[in-house]
């Protein structure tokens, strides 16, 4: 059953026992299942292949992976604990979940720092042969943990899993400490079975993993099958969850990098220009630049810059060239960028920045997640630069998100920002491949000789006050243009004031008229007028339409409003947020947003904001809509 | 194939010099060393016959960086010291444009020197002309980066407190595969240093000294002197006013007398010499270098990091998107 609202509200008041469950041998619809131990562990992995076999089964997935910030932290450290978190279930799955149902603990020091995401009741598997005196030192532990385990905390699964391995593969030609790396395979046996799956997918895919090492192939099948049935002797069948009639088709999970990677190329095919990608190395942006230097042999030419602002610069450089530019970073990145940006606004060339936000300010907390670069990416440029602005709200929206802001930065001569962020970017959702006949092709405004024989005026502008973008290389339509100040329609320098004013309220327009052609810039859930109106935007999309399904279920007046663009701003979201008694604003900062909407709309939007370096938690978010709600 | 202008009778005749001016009033200060380079360089268009559309002149901030609106070819005019970035960008997105990059002493060497670093490092396919005045003109007489030590200026009363770059030295450290050094006195070499930087494929970098009439008149004077200054021409023995060029029992450069057979011979793929050429320093009795100090051939940027296979149109993204699946 989910965890409902009431139960939620009352923290922690949810303590029916596991073992009822069993013997009721009820069917969930959602469970939450997290893996951890050390990073030589294999948790991604074994966290990956479980979501992606439960995408095959029908559910709908949403995951978290949280890696250390060390790169290689001591063996057997809490600072080197790795962990992977999914919720699945049969209906939509909008976040990976508060708590975990079922703990999965490779060592000590996992079970340290990771006890306390366990649902009180839960399910904990630990691998017994793992907690070794050294390791439980190494955790912090005194005594061993799970000689004196409160049974009222968790419902304990001890498993020497070290031993059953190494007895497994007996027989092969495999030594101990190479056979040990297994114990993932075996732990995901384990899991597997618990949710009434019989592992024939996983088997597959360990066949064609390993198949130029016949001893590690039949080693991990060995292993997994061990896992299988160790689980069937203990009688571990915990948790059927109820297939999906009501959950998405898709063929494979993908992560929000993956996402705006393929997005991007996409968006370049509909538009027919080459891609050139300027990026620094930065976290946790880098995956994008790692995707599509592997795009090499299709057409992509990524470039590994010396630093952001030369990234943008290169980037800028391209579309002026006439490709289509862009640019990938994070928080600190963003910030060097700035002047570069201010030049694409005086160029109005197209370009693409993608900012992956993560918790700042400076270099703050690389690896977590957080929405505070609103302002940088509406504000953060000299003078009036104003620019559109694209929040992607779940990892496979990336890729629409990128087909949208490319669009619109070519098909409007202008840059725009797209923000992601640390938990889009490594999280994974349910996929399905999208078919680009169904997306409108982007259409560049590309120069047409003028009849005229004057010389060639870059900043004529079109209906929608779009200049044409002439490239180097054609004939007839040499053109200087640059960072002073232009003419109207002739491009020239000039000093003049009033020309300045003009442009300046040309700009401006031209960004503002945008909004008229933003296809599902906003989306409302539920009613158009009533009690209490969230407002969410970006990746904080899934935690607040889940707590206002969750509310909306127990009768409560809740509406749902998310925002794609924040700018520009639909005048749409004014006139709906009016018809409300409360507006509140939820976004991982201090109420970038929500300042933005109160002086924009002249609305009372109050913000609820976390900045812990991660997501909502349902719970929180259930909270704060009582609170809202009876305030 | 050569561009050709069409006269009012229909008659078609190569482009001139003056074809390549563009109507914007040129604003430099009068006696300023730009307008011989300017001149120069319309000049060069004119003598290798260029299309106008397929060259593109990048600039940063700075007087030297008005250049592009003097040109009438495509041009931008950038932000200050980026400009080796954005050329970068517009040579892979499109490498069949011939791109320039105009630059100076503070553009280049202060602001811009790390991109200036990478740029010639990486081999790009770009022609980059520094114009060094040994001042900051634009913002009004402050030191810069190659402004002498103890220099007084606006910014520095008591003398220019830092040693300066040599900008030479700068680019044989980065690994350009072009070097060369002009003044702006000296038409007829800057001329052919500009012909040969045209068609040479791969990083250029050339210094070209040029007098600012009004923040550091005569910057240059001493250099006026036969006996100050060398002209290096390949595969010709390294004589000037004073003297030829040898090395000392060290390896080190050293002048020796008129009709010493130890004089060497300037060979512009010499790598080695021709850093210790770039090293010259003002003040270390040397003559100062000037023509193409070192040349070689070395694969371009674009042809390293160009995309191997063709842009995908919709249906082979389509087929892509499917690959990715499962």
């Amino acid at each position: 059953m989910l965890l409902t609202f009431n139960q939620a509200a009352k923290s922690g008041a949810n303590v029916e026992s596991v073992e009822q469950r069993v013997s009721d041998g009820e069917v969930r619809d959602a469970v939450v299942v997290r893996f951890c131990g050390d990073s030589g562990d294999g948790v991604q992995l074994a966290g990956n292949r479980f979501t992606v076999d439960a995408v095959r089964a029908g559910s709908d997935v949403a995951t978290f992976p949280e890696f250390p910030a060390e790169i290689r932290a001591p063996a057997g450290s809490t600072a080197g604990v790795s962990a992977f978190q999914v919720q699945f279930g049969d209906h939509r799955v909008y976040t990976h979940g508060d708590e975990a149902d079922v703990l999965v603990a490779m060592n000590p020091a996992a079970l340290a720092t990771n006890l306390s995401r366990l649902k009180p009741g839960g399910v904990l598997i630990v691998d017994s042969g793992a907690f070794t005196r050294k390791a439980l030192a190494q955790a912090g532990y005194a005594h061993d943990p799970l000689a004196e385990f409160d049974g009222g905390r968790a419902r304990l699964v001890s498993i020497d899993m070290s031993a059953m391995v190494l007895a497994a593969l007996a027989e092969a030609d495999v030594r101990r400490r190479e056979a040990l790396k297994s114990r993932n395979f075996f732990a995901l046996g384990v899991v597997y079975w618990m949710f009434g799956r019989e592992g024939r997918e996983m088997l597959e895919w360990i066949d064609r993993k390993f198949a130029r090492s016949e001893t590690a192939r039949h080693a991990n099948a060995t292993v997994f099958r061990a896992g299988l049935a160790c689980a069937d002797t203990l009688e571990l069948s915990a948790y059927p969850v109820s297939a999906g009639a009501g959950a998405i088709e898709a063929e494979r999970t993908i992560t929000g990098n993956e996402a705006l990677s393929l997005g991007l190329m996409s968006a370049a095919a509909l538009a027919e220009l080459d891609l050139v990608v300027g990026c620094y190395p930065i976290t946790p942006a880098s995956d994008i630049l790692h995707f599509l230097s592997r795009e090499s042999g299709n057409g992509v030419v990524a470039m590994q810059a010396e630093d952001e602002i030369a990234a943008i610069g290169a980037a800028l450089g391209a579309s002026y060239g006439g490709a289509l530019g862009v640019t990938a970073t994070s928080g600190p990145g963003m910030a060097l960028k700035s002047e570069t940006l201010g030049l694409a606004v005086a160029l109005e060339l197209p370009l693409v920045v993608i900012d992956v936000q993560r918790a700042g300010p400076s270099t703050g907390m690389p690896t977590r997640a957080e929405q505070s670069d609103a302002n940088i990416a509406l504000y953060g440029r000299s003078g009036e630069a104003p620019l559109p602005v694209i929040a992607a709200r779940s990892p496979a929206d990336c890729f629409d998100a990128a087909v949208e802001a490319v669009r619109v930065a070519v098909e409007h001569m202008t840059p725009v920002v797209l923000l992601s962020d640390a938990a889009l970017s490594n999280s994974a959702e349910p996929w399905r491949t999208p078919d680009l006949a169904n997306i409108l092709p982007i259409c560049p405004p590309r120069a047409i000789a003028s009849s005229d024989d004057g010389p060639f005026k870059p900043y004529v502008r079109d209906d929608r006050l779009v200049r044409p973008w002439a490239v180097p290389g054609t004939p007839g339509m040499q053109h200087r243009i640059g960072g002073l100040e232009k003419a109207d329609v002739t491009g020239g320098i000039s000093y003049d004031g009033e020309n300045h004013q003009r442009m300046t309220e040309l700009r401006a327009q031209k960004i503002a008229a945008i909004a008229d052609r933003l296809e599902g810039g906003v989306e409302l859930y539920g009613e158009r007028t009533g009690k209490l109106l969230m407002i969410s935007w970006g990746g904080t999309f899934g935690a607040v339409r889940q707590s206002v399904e969750d509310a909306r279920r127990l009768g409560h007046d809740v509406s749902h409003l998310h925002l794609r663009w924040l700018n520009p701003l639909d005048e749409v979201i004014g006139e709906i947020a009016r018809g409300f008694d409360k507006v509140v604003v939820g976004e991982l900062n201090r109420g970038q947003v929500t300042d933005r909407l109160r002086a924009r709309f002249l609305i009372d939007a109050k913000v609820l904001s976390v900045m812990a370096g991660r997501p909502f938690g349902r719970r929180e978010l259930n909270n704060a809509i009582v609170k809202a709600m009876n305030a | 194939m050569t561009q050709l202008a069409t006269e009012l009778d229909g008659a078609e005749r190569p482009l001139s010099r003056k074809d390549y001016q563009t109507d914007n009033d040129v604003r430099w200060c009068p006696g300023c060393g730009d307008y011989a380079v300017l001149a120069q360089f319309h000049k060069m268009l004119a003598a290798i016959g260029a299309r106008k559309e397929e060259h593109v002149i990048v600039s940063g901030i700075g007087c030297s960086s008005r250049f592009p609106y003097y040109v009438d070819c495509y041009g931008i005019h950038g932000i200050h010291g980026r400009a080796p970035a954005i050329a970068t960008g517009l040579k892979l997105a499109n490498p069949a444009l011939t791109v320039w990059v105009v630059t100076g002493d503070g553009d280049g060497l202060s602001i811009g020197a790390s991109h200036l670093l990478h740029a010639l490092r990486r081999n790009v396919d770009v022609k980059v002309l520094l114009f060094n005045n040994r001042i900051y003109g634009l913002t009004k007489g402050q030191f810069s980066p190659t402004s002498p030590n103890g220099l007084p200026t606006r910014s520095s009363p008591d003398g220019n407190p830092d040693n300066p770059v040599h900008p030479l030295d700068f680019a044989m450290t980065a690994g350009v595969s072009f070097v060369a050094r002009a003044i702006d006195t000296d038409t007829a070499r800057l001329q052919e240093i500009l012909l040969a930087a045209a068609a040479h494929r791969g990083s250029v970098f050339v210094e070209i000294l040029q007098n600012c009439p009004i923040f550091l008149d005569g910057a240059f004077d001493a250099l006026k002197h036969d006996g100050k200054r060398i002209h290096l021409v390949d595969g010709e023995p390294m004589r000037f006013g004073g003297g030829v060029l040898g090395r000392n029992a060290l390896g080190a450069l050293e002048v020796l007398g008129e009709n010493d057979d130890r004089v060497l011979v300037h060979q512009v793929g010499d790598r080695g010499t021709a850093r210790q050429l770039a090293a010259i320093d003002d003040t270390d009795g040397l003559p100062a270098p000037f023509g193409i100090l070192y040349r070689t051939p070395r694969v371009p940027h674009h042809e390293i990091v160009a995309a191997r296979g063709n842009r995908l149109d919709v249906v082979a993204m389509q087929r892509r998107l499917s690959q990715s699946a499962g």
